[in-house]
C-alpha cells in the first residue's frame, strides 16, 4: 500500500466561541474519491481549507502527499488543485484568458487550456468575459482552473452546486475520469444521492465533527434500517397489511399506506399474489436515513 | 494492486515553474484588466487632460493680454509708445470721446499728444492698470526727452523677468498635471487592485499557486510603470501641440526616470491603502483623500509660493512635491541630472518606508 495522500489528525479550529472544526481526523488513500457531507456551517469548507494549507488549525496536524501544507509550501502547490467555494477570478478576462493565466502560473501551455475548456463544456464560451458567464458556467470554469495543471490531489468545494442536471452529470463524468487516471479527489457536497454514486467513501459531518466515515453502501447497511413499501391507500386494509409475511409495521396517511419490513422478498411476493401492486413504491434506506440516524435531525441541504 | 500499477505515473514536472512565465502571464492579465476598464482609462488619461484644457484656457492668455490705451493725435511720444509694444493702442478721434471711454471703464487710460504737449488721463478706479500705464508712458516720455537732447543716456537700466521668458502657464501646468495624473493611476490602481483581489479571493487562489508574492506584486507594479510611461507620452505629446505650446528644455527626457520613481512612491501609497481598506468604496475614498490634497500642496495646479511658508514646509514630506520640482527642473527650467539627486533620493526613501509598512500590514484575506 502506498502511503495515504492526505492524513488529518485531531484538527480543531475556532472562530471566537464557535468551534467550526472540533477534533477531526481522517485519511484519504492515494487514488481515492472521498466526499464530505453535511449541512450549512458543518465545518466542511474550514476542514478542506486547513487540509489545503490555506488556514492554520488551532491544533492538529495535516500531512498532504507526505508534507505539511502549512506554512505555505511551494513544493507542494503544483501537485494540488483547488476550487474554492467562492470562485476567484481576475477582473475583465475571458474564460480562456482566466485559464491561460492560471495555467501559466504552473507552466502549462495553451493546448492544455483548450483541452480543459472542452472538458468542462465551455469551448463555445472561451471568448466570453468571466463576468458574463452564468453561475453554473462560472463554476465549471473555476473547476477547470483547479484542474488545469493536472494535479495529483484535487480539492473541490461544492463543485456541483449551481449546476443544472445535465452539467452535473457531465461533471460526474469528468470527476470519474480524473479518478480513473489515479488522482485523489476530496470534495464537499450537499447532495447525498450524488455522494452515494460518486464516492468511494463519504464522511458525514455536523457541527464540526465527523460522525461517520465509510463507503456509502456500508453506512447504509450498518444502519440496519427497514425497507419501506408504499401502496395507494385503500389498495389493502391496514389489518390485512399487518398480517402479511415480513411486515414489521404499518402506517397510513390520507393518500398512502406504508409497510416497514426487514424481509422485503416474502412481503413483495405476498403482495404480488394478492394482485395489489398498483402504484407500489419500494424505498430502501439512503444516506439521508444515515444522517437522520446520526444526528437525530432530518437532513436539509 | 493491479489497478495502482496501471495508473499513470506522476509525470515529471519542472522543479519550479519559471518565475518569468508567471510574471509575464500575470502582467498581461493585469494589463488587459486595465485597458478593458473604461472608467479607469477615463481617470487615467482623459480626466487629467480635461484639466489641462481647463487650466490652459483659464491661464493661457494671461501672458499675452496687453493693456489697451486710447491715443489721440500724433507725435514722437505716440510713435515711441507704439514701437515699445508694451501697450495696445486704440486710435480715437477726439480727447472728449477718449475721456468718455475712460470714464465708463472701457479703457484704463488715454494719451493725447499735441505738438510737445503730452496728456495722460487715467481712471483711478483701476489703480493697478493705471499705475502700469503711467509707468510705461512716463518711461517713454523720458526716453524721448533724452533722445531729444542728443546726449547718450548716462544710466542704463537692464531689466528682464526672472523666469525663462518662455515660462508661460503651460510650462508650469504640464509637468504638474502630469504628476497628478500619474499619482491618480498609481494610487488608485494599486489600492483598488489589492482590495478587489482580496474581496474576490484572487489572493487566496494565488496563494495556492506556486508563485512568489513578489512576483504577484511586481507584475502589478510593472503595469503601473507602463501606464505612467503612456501617460507621459500622451501628456507631453498633447501639451506640445501649438494650442498649448509647451516648450521642452534640453534634457527633458531626464523626467522619465524620475517619473518612474514617483510612480513607485505613489504605488506604495496605494499598497498601504489597499492593505488597510476592506472595501473598494473605502479604498476609493481614502485614495481621493490622499491624492487631491497632495496635488494641491505639491503645486500640481498652481505654484506653491502662493501658500504660507509653514504649509510649504509641511508639503516637503509629499512625494509629489519632489517629483514636481524635479520634473519642472529638467523639463522646462533647463537643468540637468544634478537637479534630480534630491527628488530621486526622497522618492526612493519614501517608497522604502511606505512599502515596508504596507508589507507589514498586508493580509491575504479578511
Ligand atoms: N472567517 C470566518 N469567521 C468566522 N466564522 C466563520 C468563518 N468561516 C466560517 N465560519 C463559521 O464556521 C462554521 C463552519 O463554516 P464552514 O464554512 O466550514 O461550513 P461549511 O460546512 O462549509 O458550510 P456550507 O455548506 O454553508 O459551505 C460556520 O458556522 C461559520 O459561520
Ligand atoms: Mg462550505
Amino acid at each position: 500500500m502506498s502511503p495515504p495522500a492526505l492524513t488529518v489528525t485531531d484538527l480543531t479550529m475556532s472562530y471566537g466561541e464557535l468551534r467550526a472544526v472540533d477534533g477531526v481526523s481522517f485519511e484519504v488513500a492515494e487514488g481515492e474519491f472521498v466526499g464530505i457531507l453535511g449541512p450549512n456551517g458543518a465545518g466542511k469548507t474550514t476542514t478542506l481549507e486547513i487540509a489545503e494549507g490555506l488556514r492554520e488549525p488551532d491544533s492538529g496536524t495535516v500531512r498532504l502527499l507526505g508534507e505539511s501544507p502549512w506554512p505555505r509550501n511551494l513544493a507542494l502547490l503544483p501537485r494540488i488543485g483547488v476550487q474554492l467555494q467562492a470562485s476567484a477570478f481576475f477582473e475583465k478576462l475571458t474564460a480562456r484568458e482566466q485559464l491561460e493565466t492560471f495555467g501559466a502560473l504552473y507552466g502549462v501551455g495553451s493546448a492544455r487550456v483548450d483541452e480543459m475548456l472542452d472538458l468542462v463544456g465551455l469551448s463555445d464560451k472561451a471568448g466570453t468575459p468571466e463576468a458574463k458567464l452564468s453561475g453554473g458556467q462560472r463554476q465549471r470554469l473555476s473547476i477547470a482552473c483547479a484542474l488545469v495543471h493536472d494535479p495529483d490531489v484535487v480539492f473541490l468545494d461544492e463543485p456541483t452546486a449551481a449546476l443544472d442536471p445535465q452539467a452535473r452529470r457531465n461533471l460526474w463524468d469528468v470527476l470519474r475520469e480524473i479518478q480513473a487516471r489515479g488522482k485523489t479527489i476530496v470534495y464537499t457536497t450537499h447532495y447525498l444521492d450524488e455522494a452515494e454514486v460518486l464516492c468511494d467513501r463519504v464522511a458525514i459531518m455536523d457541527q464540526g465533527r465527523i460522525l461517520a466515515m465509510d463507503t456509502p453502501a456500508r453506512l447504509v447497511r450498518d444502519l440496519d434500517a427497514a425497507t419501506h413499501v408504499t401502496l395507494e391507500r385503500g389498495a389493502l386494509p391496514a389489518d390485512d397489511a399487518r398480517a402479511l409475511p415480513g411486515a414489521d409495521g404499518v402506517t397510513q396517511d390520507e393518500v398512502s399506506l406504508t409497510i416497514a419490513t426487514r424481509a422485503p422478498a416474502p412481503l413483495l411476493t405476498a403482495l404480488a399474489e394478492r394482485g395489489t401492486l398498483d402504484g407500489l413504491q419500494v424505498r430502501t434506506a439512503t444516506l439521508e436515513d444515515v444522517f437522520l440516524h446520526l444526528t437525530g435531525r432530518e437532513y436539509r441541504a | 494492486m493491479t489497478v495502482t500499477e496501471e495508473r499513470e505515473r506522476t509525470r515529471p514536472r519542472p522543479a519550479t515553474v519559471s518565475g518569468s512565465s508567471s510574471f509575464r502571464a500575470l502582467s498581461v492579465a493585469m494589463f488587459k484588466g486595465f485597458v478593458r476598464d473604461k472608467a479607469t482609462l477615463f481617470f487615467t488619461f482623459l480626466f487629467p487632460l480635461m484639466f489641462l484644457l481647463i487650466f490652459g484656457l483659464i491661464f493661457g492668455n494671461q501672458g499675452a493680454s496687453k493693456t489697451e490705451v486710447g491715443v489721440v493725435g500724433e507725435g514722437q511720444v505716440i510713435q515711441a509708445l507704439e514701437r515699445s509694444e508694451a501697450v495696445e493702442l486704440k486710435r480715437m478721434d477726439s480727447a472728449e470721446a477718449a475721456e468718455q471711454q475712460v470714464r465708463s471703464g472701457d479703457l484704463p487710460a488715454f494719451v493725447a499728444q499735441d505738438g510737445t504737449d503730452v496728456t495722460l488721463r487715467f481712471a483711478a478706479s483701476d489703480r493697478t492698470r493705471a499705475g502700469t500705464v503711467y509707468g510705461i508712458v512716463r518711461g517713454v516720455v523720458d526716453r524721448v526727452n533724452v533722445a531729444a537732447t542728443g546726449q547718450p543716456p548716462r544710466f542704463e537700466l537692464d531689466s528682464a523677468q526672472v523666469e525663462d521668458s518662455s515660462l508661460k502657464p503651460i510650462q508650469y501646468l504640464a509637468p504638474g498635471l502630469m504628476s497628478w495624473a500619474v499619482s491618480i493611476a498609481a494610487v488608485f490602481g494599486a489600492a483598488l487592485t489589492f482590495v478587489n483581489w482580496r474581496k474576490k479571493q484572487v489572493l487566496r487562489r494565488l496563494r495556492l499557486a506556486p508563485v512568489w508574492p513578489l512576483t504577484v506584486l511586481g507584475s502589478r507594479l510593472v503595469v503601473s510603470l507602463g501606464v505612467a510611461l503612456l501617460q507621459f507620452g500622451v501628456f507631453v505629446g498633447i501639451a506640445l501641440l501649438p494650442v498649448f505650446g509647451l516648450q521642452l528644455s534640453g534634457q527633458w527626457w531626464l523626467a522619465v526616470p524620475l517619473l518612474l520613481l514617483g510612480t513607485l512612491a505613489f504605488f506604495s501609497v496605494g499598497m498601504l491603502i489597499g492593505a488597510l481598506c476592506k472595501t473598494e468604496e473605502s479604498a476609493n475614498g481614502a485614495s481621493n483623500l490622499v491624492v487631491l490634497p497632495m496635488a494641491f500642496l505639491s503645486g500640481a495646479f498652481f505654484p506653491t509660493d502662493l501658500m504660507p511658508q509653514w504649509l510649504q514646509n509641511a508639503a516637503q514630506v509629499l512625494p509629489m512635491r519632489h517629483l514636481n520640482e524635479g520634473m519642472l527642473d529638467v523639463m522646462v527650467r533647463g537643468e540637468g541630472v544634478d537637479a534630480l539627486a534630491v527628488p530621486a533620493l526622497v522618492l526612493v526613501a519614501f517608497t522604502a518606508v511606505l512599502g515596508l509598512l504596507a508589507a507589514k500590514l498586508f493580509r491575504w484575506e479578511d
